[in-house]
């Protein structure tokens, strides 16, 4: 008798994901599916809006990565209003979309890392779990909490200092930005009293790194096995294979670390990438054409970055890439724990480009904005904590947005995330016939190190139940499950 | 000495009723401001996060604002209390009690927490819909009796 076992979060109004893991007779994982009932109604809900709303619009989409998506659309918008494709703004213009950039990633990171990754790795995947979350962190390492919470604190106040606000900032327009930063905003993230200041937090990033270093150290079964599979990656890069979260071109490699995808601009991102549609998910699957369907997915976000840059652009994260690189002897990493590792190597380069850019003289003074001939359709990429992340734009003649295009990170990574729920499910589930929490949260733990961003624009009291149902071959219940209700 | 007081509303402006803790926010700051009142502060997010322990721990009072699909008469304040929050897939907020749970933890103090609930009825993407007449309502009754209350608290 097969069974069929569903794990399903439950959320309040944009669409949930489950996760389906259908046992053979023996009890045996014979196939798991991550299936996101996403909602894909955001292209349609632009149609017809002035295109210089977007950025602002766009925000609507995630209470958790406005950011990337306020970004993102500004700079599909420059090359509409002729202000080149990602690098024809104003220093001042570039370099303060930079450090919002950079204070986006940097808090995304630390929330990841802390509140929802670190509690698996400090209490065990199958902990307790009234032990395993973030109030558990801060009652048994009380120091790492606070880090958590203040560098976090520190990311946001970035944002409002260059967004202009917490919600629906306003910073980023088609062809720049509309505000310098002021010399006390400068001074407060630079020499703040301790521990709100920008050395701070590159203490503590570097602190974060030689914490999990250690932690791989002793648990290196789990960290290079859990999940640990082959694949090819993309991400931007600089055109000089630097490192570059913000702008660059389109580079992919694969397991082997051959080029598939060869540094091509993105406005051309088409030609390249396609999107498949399977019955049993509402998410796409993207895929390089050169490749096709079945073999041409790749994994986007931190993991990916490491796999495609050449290096990192900033000195105490270049260090730690080395390091990286050195433990797979150079070759693409596809263990997908170490998402963690390159999660924490990103959070200490962007407090390394904060530090930089704070420190410039262009972000205070300069041209906010650029303007050049007007065309009819712009790209805009850049890497989102999560991933890479495209805005695709159209106009008409009453610059009205005619068509929008987007993929969003969490779609990038969808068959990873499925490949990686699989290799989980059969780690923990092959020959058990009761499921219990700790295997459910193993599947999870698969999921969460892609960091996917399912369903954060509106929210209940952070309630996401996850509900586990074993379905016979007949689709008789046999069991069911009830987590976080 | 006079109590310092927050106000914290939450939920994304762009999704009609689910801009009632904002709406709430910014609606009771012009009072306020009107009347002169001290030492009442004023924050807005899309959600709470683990940062918000820390902007509680300076303060006596903190009222918490959030929309509300339960079934509610209108609007409700309720103390929140303690929580400990599990990981939830791949949530990213978190609920009052696990902020205010933190802040002890962390800080070792424990602001006394409440938290408005209005509710709302619709959720979704329509660009020109602000919030629903019914939300609009729960909205005004909700700040007319915490207006009337603010005397007392302070």
């Amino acid at each position: 008798m097969s069974k069929k076992i569903t794990i399903e979060p439950v959320t309040r109004v944009e669409g949930h994901g489950k996760v389906t893991i259908h046992l053979d007779d023996n009890n045996q994982v014979a196939q798991s599916r991550l299936h996101i009932v996403e909602f894909r109604g955001f292209e349609r809900f632009v149609q017809g809006r002035p295109y210089w709303e977007a950025p602002v619009l766009v925000q609507r989409l995630c209470g958790i990565c406005p950011v990337s998506h306020h970004l993102a659309a500004a700079k599909a918008l420059d090359v509409i209003v002729g202000a080149g494709t990602g690098d024809g703004l104003t220093p001042t213009g570039e370099k303060m979309r930079r450090l919002m950039h950079y204070g986006q990633m940097f808090q995304s990171h630390v929330l990841h890392f802390f509140h929802l990754a670190s509690p698996d790795l400090l209490f065990g995947v199958d902990g307790d779990p009234a032990l395993r979350n973030v109030i558990g962190v801060a009652i048994k390492h009380k120091e790492l909490a606070v880090q958590a919470v203040m560098m976090r604190k520190f990311g946001q106040e970035i944002i409002k200092a260059t967004a202009g606000k917490k919600v629906h900032g306003t910073g980023a327009i088609p062809g720049g930005i509309n505000k310098h930063l002021t010399q006390e905003e400068k001074d407060h993230f630079l020499n703040g009293p301790d521990p709100m200041n920008i050395d701070k937090m590159i203490d503590w990033s570097l602190g974060a790194l030689e914490f999990f270093k250690g932690y791989h150290a002793q648990n290196k079964d789990l960290i290079d096995n859990f999940a640990s599979f082959p694949s090819s990656h993309v991400s931007l890069v600089r055109k000089d294979g630097a490192m570059d979260l913000y702008h660059g071109v389109l580079r992919g490699v694969d397991s082997n670390g051959k080029k598939i995808l060869n540094d091509v601009d993105y406005q051309d991102y088409l030609q390249y990438i396609d999107e498949e549609v399977k019955s049993w998910s509402y998410m796409k699957f993207p895929y390089l054409r050169s490749i096709g369907k079945k073999d041409g997915w790749y994994r986007v976000g931190p993991l990916a970055r490491m796999n495609t840059c050449d290096f990192i652009p900033s000195p105490l994260a270049q260090k730690e890439f080395e390091i990286f690189k050195a433990y797979t002897n150079g070759k693409p990493n596809g263990m997908s724990m170490h998402q963690h590792w390159a999660r924490l190597i990103e959070i200490l380069h962007s407090a390394e480009m904060m530090k930089e850019l704070l420190n410039d003289p262009d972000l205070m003074s300069g041209e906010l904005t650029v303007k050049g001939t007007k065309g009819r359709e712009g790209v805009g990429l850049l890497e989102a904590p999560r991933g890479t992340l495209f805005h695709h734009y159209r106009i008409n003649d009453d610059d009205q947005i005619e068509m929008a295009n987007l993929i969003v990170s969490t779609t990038n990574n969808n068959t990873p995330m499925n490949t990686a729920v699989n290799l989980a499910a059969k780690q923990f589930m092959n020959g058990q016939s009761e499921i219990t929490e700790g295997m459910m949260n193993a599947v999870e733990v698969a999921i969460r190190a892609y960091d996917p961003c399912l369903s954060c624009a509106t929210h209940a009291l952070g309630k996401m139940p996850l509900e586990a149902i074993i379905l016979d071959s007949n689709g008789k219940e046999l069991d069911r499950k009830l987590k976080n209700g | 000495m006079d109590k310092k007081i927050l106000f914290f509303g939450y939920g994304n402006p762009g999704r009609q009723d689910d801009a009632l803790g904002i709406r709430f926010i910014e609606r009771m700051q012009t009072w306020i401001e009107e009347k002169d009142y001290k030492n009442i502060s004023f924050d807005s997010n899309y959600q709470l996060n683990i940062e918000d322990a820390d902007t509680i721990s300076g303060y006596d009072v903190v009222y918490f604002v959030d929309a509300s699909m339960e079934q509610l008469e209108g609007f409700t304040v309720t103390e929140v209390e303690h929580s400990n929050a599990q990981v939830e897939f791949t949530m990213h907020a978190i609920s009052p009690g696990v902020v205010l749970s933190l802040c002890k933890q962390i800080y070792y103090k424990v602001p006394q927490t409440y938290l408005i609930h209005i509710k709302g009825f619709e959720w979704e993407l329509e660009f020109n819909k602000g919030l629903t007449d019914k939300g609009e309502k729960n909205l005004q009754d909700a700040l007319k009796f915490m207006q009337e209350k603010l005397p007392e608290i302070l």
